[in-house]
């Protein structure tokens, strides 16, 4: 018996009974198309997640003030006042494809415009900051490096700060009140949304650094030129782990740590953040390989099920086949190769429900989906795989009736 | 009549065969110390009541059983020893089956059959359909190549069933009551049928309780309580 015969031989009894194979199937279509729609929607989700983090540019590098260990007790994050601006510049002068290098102080305070007030975050930056975030002007102007040289005044707000204190009033030249100082607002920046983490990342005030240490009461008391974090842009393509190497080196040696001294900064790239991403997706991806391992356990034994009833219906079948010279193996791979087809039928269902799946949730609720191949390829396989196993039992059965009680079964 | 050749070699030769099933705690003979040799191209009918043994007999000429003792060749070969994949192929080549209630595929064309037993033989896609169709004409169907076994009336779906027992030119036709669930008309046709077939040169063993059926056989064994209790040899009817 050729696979050509098998297989139209278990097409033939599949026809012969529609509606039974067609449920004997629901357990597999189910399965394979969860699983395509829904690794389409976590594929997707998780592009759209790292396209994001390729806008905030992979190629920065965030130096943070560390903690200073006191008698042995950690003394927690930004305790340490040993960054200072010097350090930007060191970096920037001594570090190999460093583009530019973002000094910045940042402040959680109060502002006040007329008699309305806003918590925010204030940023005392550079020029360079703006550059080295991506950070766009919407209305008016950005600080420039005069604002810093010369301590100007002014100040530039997030979208979220403007809607809470004007409106939708135009900003542009109102006065604001930090800290009993008055500023006056030169600039509006433009939207930039969530986070990666899910925070407002326009709900910030800019003000030049130079103001900003000369204004907020307590900021520069022991060291004028120290800073919070500096963020440092590389050009396109430099290695980042060499490069944050090369400034750990430098940034020890200028703060003077012995060697097994602990650093008294920190310092992380944004791939540390997408890598973090990808473990949360691993999860995500286990999730969906249970599910789908579930409903496709179901599937099979739905599978197992109905051959071994079209095993008892079709005794006399058998009996008649193994008379005029079927060897027990043909009878085997006969209904292997029907429980196969039955899976492989159900599977080539559920892949075309699933991206139809996929491509619903894109359309009507706006969701990023992407169709994996190997997604596709692996439900598929898994399900042949589902056949051939869950066939087997009832396969062996037919094939091991004896051809004398098979024929006169009724 | 010493100037004919030498008699041709016996088809079937069977010695002291013995088949017997355990009940509980009794043995059952089915068949007790058998004898019996068929020429080529005897009609053999096989005659005893229910339990006689003549279903049992008929299995093990058919290589669907192995006899617990004594000796069965086919044209020459000790059966005994073969192992199941050899059996099926002795089934497929040697011998064709023809059984009470007909056994066809129901959702299958009378061609689709046919050509079942050239399925397992390997036998490629266009000659089977050439072999099949010459079986059907053979039997007088070839114009019903086309039809299911339900648009058939019994008798042609019995002679749908002998044309897939000829289809591989089997040495031997083995009929099970052939004639039992079909009417008195139909059933001479059928016997008829099998007799041109043995008058081509096919041997033909069939088992059958009527007597109306056995005289158109040319030799008739009689089984009872396993044993074979006489073995007449004679001149057949003819059937239509």
């Amino acid at each position: 018996m050729t696979a050509w015969d098998a297989l139209r031989a278990a097409l033939d009894s599949l026809r012969a009974n529609p509606l039974r194979s067609a449920l004997t199937m629901l357990g597999i279509v189910i399965g394979v198309a969860a699983v395509i729609a829904m690794v389409a929607v976590g594929a997707g989700a998780r592009d759209q997640v790292l396209r994001q983090i390729a806008s905030l540019g992979t190629n920065l590098i965030m130096v943070g003030q560390g903690s200073i260990a006191r008698g042995g007790v950690k003394l927690g994050a930004g305790t340490a006042s040993s960054l200072t601006e010097d350090d930007a510049l060191a970096v920037l002068a001594e570090i190999p494809g460093v583009v530019v290098t973002a000094p910045s102080v940042r402040w959680g305070l109060q502002i006040v415009a007329g008699n309305q007030n806003w918590g925010t975050v204030l940023f005392g930056i550079t020029p360079d900051y703006m550059e080295a975030r991506d950070w766009d002007v919407a209305m008016g102007r950005g600080l420039s490096d005069e604002d810093v040289a010369q301590a100007n005044k002014v100040v530039v707000l997030g979208q979220t700060v403007v809607r809470n204190l004007f409106g939708g009033g135009d900003p542009i030249g109102e006065p604001v009140r930090v800290f009993s100082t008055p500023l006056t607002i030169v600039g509006v920046l433009a939207e930039k949304g969530q986070n990666t983490q899910g925070q407002d990342q326009d709900d910030v005030i800019f003000v030049p650094l130079s103001t900003a240490k000369r204004n907020i009461p307590g900021m520069a008391k022991s060291n004028p030129r120290f800073i919070h974090t500096m963020v440092v842009k590389m050009r396109d393509g430099s290695d980042m782990a060499e490069a944050q190497a090369q400034i750990r080196d430098l940034l020890r040696q200028r703060h003077r740590l012995i060697p097994g001294q602990d650093d008294d900064f920190w310092m992380r790239d944004l791939s540390e953040v997408s890598a973090t991403r990808d473990a949360s997706s691993r999860a995500l991806s286990f999730l969906l390989a249970a599910v789908a391992a579930v409903s496709l356990l179901v599937g099979g034994i739905g599978i197992m099920n109905i051959m071994l009833v079209s095993v008892t219906e079709r005794t006399r079948e058998i009996g008649l086949r193994l008379a005029i010279g079927a060897r027990r193996r043909d009878i085997l791979v006969q209904f292997l190769i029907e429980s196969t087809t039955l899976s492989l039928i159900g599977a080539a269902v559920g892949v075309a429900l699933g991206i139809g799946t996929a491509m619903g949730v894109a359309a009507l609720a706006g969701w990023p989906t992407l169709i994996r191949i190997d997604s596709v390829v692996l439900a598929v396989a898994v399900s042949g795989l589902v056949g051939v196993f869950f066939g087997l039992y009832p396969a062996r059965r037919a094939a091991q009736l004896n051809p004398i009680e098979a024929l006169r079964h009724e | 009549m010493a100037s004919d050749p030498a008699p041709p070699a016996p088809l079937i030769a069977v010695r002291n065969l013995t088949r017997h099933y355990r009940m509980g705690p009794q043995t059952v003979h089915a068949l007790d110390d058998v004898t019996v040799t068929i020429r080529r191209g005897e009609f053999v009918a096989v005659m005893g009541p229910s339990g006689s043994g003549k279903s049992t007999f008929m299995n093990l000429l058919g290589c669907l059983d192995l006899p617990d003792a004594g000796r069965y060749r086919l044209d020459g070969t000790e059966v005994a020893g073969l192992s199941s994949d050899a059996l099926a192929a002795v089934r497929n080549r040697s011998i064709g089956f023809v059984f009470q209630s007909f056994n066809l595929l129901p959702r299958q064309s009378a061609i689709d059959n046919v050509m079942l037993p050239m399925v397992y033989a390997g036998v490629g896609h266009a000659l089977r359909l050439e072999k099949a169709l010459a079986a059907l004409e053979s039997v007088g169907l070839g114009a019903r190549a086309g039809h299911r076994p339900t648009q058939l009336s019994g008798g042609q779906q019995q002679r749908v069933a002998i044309a897939r027992a000829l289809v591989n030119d089997p040495l031997l036709l083995l009929a099970d009551e052939p004639t039992g669930a079909l009417d008195t008309a139909t059933s001479l046709e059928i016997i008829g049928l099998f007799q041109r077939l043995n008058r081509r040169g096919i041997t033909v063993v069939l088992v059958t309780h009527e007597p109306e059926v056995a005289r158109f056989a040319s030799r008739v064994l009689q089984f009872r309580d396993g044993r074979l209790i006489d073995d007449q040899s004679r001149d057949p009817e003819i059937a239509a």
